[in-house]
């Protein structure tokens, strides 16, 4: 009779996924945490309309880029936007092995694990994929995350809370090469790069740890 | 999967030897397990002596120094940059680095397992010839012409090292000395010390060392009239003498000498006081050696050009440290002298970056040391402590004098995190904006924290008010000193609160008599001993010092102050400052042999006499806390 107040009813990999975050104990110190440096591909800006064509992401742990800890997928696709063509260069038929958006999300909740995902403009990214996993009748991620942009701010203190920056601005004021720029897996690397370079900075003026990274994303707290 | 990332990687690595000669598999397998590593300018890549890493390491961006300290004074050997190798010897021979690296610019390195290209150096006879030419050429590309450095220290030279690394060298001691016999007037010997120029002479009979006159006797028994200079030198000798035996290190050496107080020790065959004298090791001769003493150390920290010199210094400091507790050095005494270390190094950053900047400081400023550092009771390294303050200036000056010392402070502090200080969590450094102040604007600040004792101000304050002169101008600090004092001498309920926030922290007694561990988290069952034990005696001295308007930081200081202000409390201050310093040599000889700060220590892990020794330092906590509770009427305050 109580099967009306029943959980929903997940797959099982969902489930894995969600234990993993919550009994992660790994958060407390800095060196430990994993995080996932991640960009996404995608058609275009569209929450509704627009897919992920793609996914790259390398971990970063301990203040290096673990290449070996990496993740590159494609995403089988129903909607096309020949416009964002131009940018990623991911064409319908294209040569790359592609994945149903089940697969592509399966494997990527078993990547992602218990780590701490590292975008830029991380609200985009993890909307897109989230996004997503609603289609599939999952949840959203419940990863916690950290933003280049907003650790950038925060360090710089500007006074102009509404501007934000792109990552092309970010690697000019850090001076990081942007080698395969508008590549899930090339802009994920100069973020990583990026996460790096800031932290050297932002250590120097803040205890490392990651709630207050994650705080940088509300300026006024 | 496609791997993109590791693709660029390859893509990198085939520009430059010995990948170049790798085919795309191996070379690509390579690629797929690099590490990217990202640098500061002059961080620490690894330190001469450190254990290998598990990768070395190929230059993607910048450039990196490598240095070598022989005969204490630092080499740069070579320069990398993009493309470049290094780390990659001590990996094969299995030894520790020969040499250290640091980054000259932002560099970012690509960090290659040794476990993978060990397989690649068997496989591969074109990798192993190249590693072998360059090794044994000294240069970093034997098939170009170009030999512009010598990237593999030789085997000369790795001896060298070995030699100049001197804790354990032997002191050159004074071979010969000069005798004579116990019946030979002081006179004569004061003219046989005058022609040789020494000064010291050793009496012996039979060839037998007995006794010892220096300068110091003829000063204070021939000068002082209380002998006559007829006398024998039997009559003002030093008798029995202290004897070693040979190749006693300069560490030894040093120790001996605080132990028995003397100022010469004597060498004999066997190291007994029943065979010849063979030699004597005096002061000169120890100041003359290269080595792990204090006086030497100084004079390297004053030659030192750069922060990597100075952290090689202060890692030798830390090897005194632990000479001197295994020794059983009073404690008060590696204290002193660990900071004198600290402040010699923290002067010196300041000059550096005063250079670097390249103009003098607008206006008279003070640096100054806060929390441990500035109670000088820091023996390990810690986090850093510090604080600026600059004399007042006009208002239209304020921004342009502020922004001077801001980058003077952000500068040293970059130096003191090379050397070894970890920046303050709590950013509590001259860096930090807030703490980087006008003399009138601390006295505000401080003023604020006395009227408003709420908690956050509470806790600043305690660490602020440990405030200690460290460089620059003394007035500065003097003023805000005497400031400090008259506050709270107008508002003493102040000193109720400090009181009542540091009694929230109990004696570490629980039920039973147990100890009070941590109860959860990565230190379960592990006794917390710098916030249960020293914290709470580190505060009381602090409140009744401000109570008494004793002008002392030094937690063992201020308990002696103490004793002698309030005669009648003398036992209570005395059982206090005996704890602080049990407790102290503890964490500190725990924070040694676990390579940390010695906050923890795993009560599991005690011996029966140690845990005792640590409980008998409780009774005085909970005696003194009691004591403040009375004194400052804590019961009265909500």
């Amino acid at each position: 009779m109580f099967s009306f107040f029943k959980k929903k009813k997940y797959p099982e990999f969902w489930n894995t996924y969600v234990s993993k975050v919550e009994n992660c104990q790994k958060y407390s110190t800095f060196e430990n945490i994993r995080f996932v440096a991640l960009d996404t591909e995608t058609t275009g800006f569209d929450f509704n309309n627009d897919r992920v064509l793609s996914i790259g992401a390398v971990a970063v742990q301990a203040n290096k880029i673990i290449v070996s800890d990496y993740f590159e997928i494609y995403i089988e696709q129903e909607v096309f936007n020949k416009e964002t063509v131009k940018i990623h260069g991911i064409r319908r038929n294209g040569t790359e092995t592609k994945l149903s958006e089940k697969e592509a999300l399966i494997q990527f909740l078993e990547y992602l694990d218990d780590a701490v995902i590292l975008a830029h403009h991380t609200s985009f990214d993890v909307g897109m994929i989230n996004m997503a996993l609603e289609r599939q009748g999952l949840g959203s991620l419940i990863s916690k995350s950290v933003d280049t942009n907003y650790i950038h701010k925060k360090m710089v203190s500007d006074s102009n809370f509404g501007k934000i920056y792109s990552l092309d601005e970010l690697s000019e004021i850090y001076n990081v090469k942007t080698h395969d720029r508008h590549t899930a897996s090339g802009d994920a690397l100069i973020t990583a790069q990026l996460f790096l370079k800031l932290l050297g900075k932002y250590r120097k003026n803040y205890a490392l740890n990651l709630n207050d990274l994650i705080n940088s994303h509300y300026p006024f707290s | 999967m496609k791997n993109t990332i590791a693709e660029r990687v390859k893509d990198f690595l085939k520009k430059y030897p010995p990948f170049n000669v790798l085919p795309r598999e191996p070379l690509f397998d390579t690629a797929k397990n690099v590490e990217i590593h990202y640098f500061e300018k002059d961080q620490i890549i690894f330190d001469q002596n450190d254990e290998p890493h598990k990768h070395f390491y190929i230059v993607y961006e910048g450039a990196v120094r490598l240095y070598r300290f022989g005969e204490d004074v630092k080499h740069t050997v070579d320069i990398c940059d993009e493309g470049d190798l290094f780390g990659l010897r001590p990996l094969i021979m299995k030894e520790n680095y020969l040499m250290g690296a640091a980054a000259n610019e932002e560099t970012i390195l690509y960090g290659i397992p040794i476990e993978d290209f060990n397989h690649i150096i068997l496989n591969y006879p074109k990798v192993s010839q190249f590693l072998i030419a360059s090794f044994a050429t000294n240069t970093r590309d034997p098939f170009t012409d170009k030999h512009k450095g010598k990237l593999f220290a030789n085997i000369s030279a790795i001896k060298k090292v070995e030699n100049t690394f001197s804790e354990t060298q032997s002191v050159k001691y004074t071979k010969n000395p000069v005798t004579c016999n116990s019946d030979l007037q002081v006179k004569e010997a004061a003219i046989i010390m005058t022609e040789k120029v020494i000064d010291s002479i050793i009496i012996t009979e039979n060839n037998l060392p007995i006794g010892i006159i220096t300068d110091k006797d003829i000063r204070t028994k021939i000068g002082t009239g209380v002998n006559k200079i007829t006398d024998s030198v039997s009559e003002i000798m030093s008798t029995p003498v202290e004897t070693f035996k040979e190749n006693l290190s300069i560490a030894e050496a040093q120790i001996e000498r605080l132990k028995h107080k003397v100022s010469h020790l004597i060498i004999t065959e066997d190291g007994t006081n029943k065979t010849k004298v063979v030699g004597i090791i005096t002061d000169h001769d120890l100041n003359t050696s290269h080595g792990n003493n204090p006086m030497f150390l100084m004079k390297e920290i004053k030659n030192a050009k750069d922060a990597e010199t100075l952290k090689y210094v202060r890692t030798k400091a830390t090897n005194l440290t632990k000479a001197y507790l295994e020794q059983e050095i009073p404690i008060y005494f590696v204290t002193k002298v660990i900071t004198e270390i600290n402040n010699a190094i923290t002067k010196k950053a300041i000059r550096l970056s005063i250079k670097e900047i390249g103009s003098k400081p607008p206006v008279k400023f003070s640096w100054l040391a806060v929390g441990s550092q500035g109670r000088q009771e820091q023996l390990l390294k810690t986090d850093q402590d510090n604080a600026l303050v600059f004399d007042n200036v006009p208002k239209e000056k304020y921004p342009e004098v502020k922004a001077y010392f801001l980058e003077l402070a952000t500068k040293v502090t970059e130096k003191l995190n090379i050397v070894g200080y970890e920046y303050c969590p709590a950013n509590i450094m001259a860096s930090n904006t807030k703490w980087c102040l006008s003399c009138k604007e601390w006295k505000e600040q401080f003023k604020d924290w006395i009227k408003n004792p709420i908690a956050e101000k509470i806790l600043l304050s305690i660490i602020f008010f440990d405030f200690e002169f460290i460089y620059g101008d003394k007035e500065l600090h003097e003023t805000l000193s005497k400031r400090v004092f008259k506050y709270i001498e107008s508002k003493q309920i102040f000193l109720g609160f400090l009181s009542k926030a540091t009694l929230e922290n109990p004696a570490p007694l629980g039920f039973f008599k147990q100890f009070l561990v941590e109860e959860d988290g990565e230190n379960k069952d592990h006794f917390d001993i710098k916030s249960r034990a020293l914290r709470p005696l580190v505060d009381a001295a602090r409140i009744f010092s401000l109570y008494h308007g004793i002008h002392e930081n030094n937690t063992i200081a201020r308990y002696e102050r103490l004793m002698e202000v309030e005669p009648q409390n003398k036992e209570i201050f005395e059982s206090c400052a005996n704890a602080f310093k049990i407790l102290l040599q503890f964490r500190t000889l725990q924070g040694i042999a676990n390579n940390d700060s010695g906050k923890y220590v795993d009560i599991n892990n005690l011996s029966k006499s140690d845990r005792l020794k640590l409980k008998s330092c409780f009774k005085p906590i909970k005696n003194i806390q009691d004591s403040l509770k009375l004194r400052f009427n804590v019961s009265k305050l909500t």
